[in-house]
């Protein structure tokens, strides 16, 4: 792997939704300006919105770093929420367990970890219960 | 055809975003589950919802819509509003339902 061109760090508050979407944003406009193809931004963008989201309803904020290099843009979202109890289940499509509230807002369709998978070329959870997730993304620049 | 213009044909109100009302529109798309949308929207899309909070404009932005339609009368929640216009990302209002007002830029996209 060659060094990164790019290292971008990003503080996501867990208890404002309304903040969501900043990082995402940030990192869209970032590879606009690289000149990253659409598509490769378009993946990049959806999946790091969701995690950002997922750390908002879930696990009250975290840390993201990105890793932009010639070959693939690395997304590593930190938190420290309470752990996925069962990875495999969590990725079912449509599985949820977001409130009802967070329903309301347009969120918790049990879309956000496959949408994450299908759009990544590159996708690790670890995760400990009690002590956070770690979702490390790689998207590929073909 | 335009956001300008497919506002002025469906009879839409103008409810914030006014700066991005000359930008082309290439199709649509309807849904209210943001994780959907976020997947399948496309870039220069006309997107119709009920949604009116403020998430709507980080998944507009982040799938690159041309223009937000928001049905039933809903009207954006003042941080949206502001979001919209920081964005350039046009918000309209519709009486109409969802269904109707698809129908109705079917013929225009």
């Amino acid at each position: 792997m060659s060094e990164p061109l790019m290292v971008l760090h990003y503080d996501v508050d867990g208890t404002d939704f309304t903040v969501a979407g900043e990082a995402s944003g940030a990192v869209k406009k970032v590879l606009k300006q690289l000149g990253v193809g659409a598509e490769v931004i378009r993946k990049v963008a959806i999946a790091m919105y969701e995690c950002e989201i997922n750390m908002v309803i879930h696990a009250h904020g975290g840390t993201i770093d990105v890793e932009i290099r010639p070959e693939s843009v690395r997304m590593i979202h930190k938190d420290v929420g309470p752990g996925i109890p069962d990875v495999e289940k969590a990725m079912q499509a449509g599985f949820s367990t977001a409130s009802q509230q967070v329903r309301e807002l347009g969120f918790g369709a049990g879309m956000g970890l496959p949408n994450m998978k299908k759009y990544t070329d590159e996708m690790k959870i670890t995760t400990e219960l009690g002590k956070g997730t770690i979702v490390d993304m790689t998207v590929y620049m073909k | 055809m335009t956001v300008a213009e497919i506002a002025n044909k469906l009879g839409l109100t103008l409810k914030c975003g006014e700066d991005g009302a000359d930008r082309e529109v290439t199709g649509g798309y309807v849904g209210d589950l943001l994780s959907l949308v976020m997947g399948k929207a496309q870039s220069g899309n006309a997107w119709v919802t009920i949604q009116t909070n403020i998430n709507i404009m980080a998944v507009a932005s982040l799938t690159d819509v041309a223009m937000i339609i928001l049905a039933e009368g809903l009207s954006p929640d003042p941080n949206t509003a502001k979001r919209s216009d920081m964005e350039g990302i046009p918000v309209y209002s519709s009486e109409k339902t969802a269904f109707d007002i698809v129908c109705e830029l079917k013929d225009l996209v």
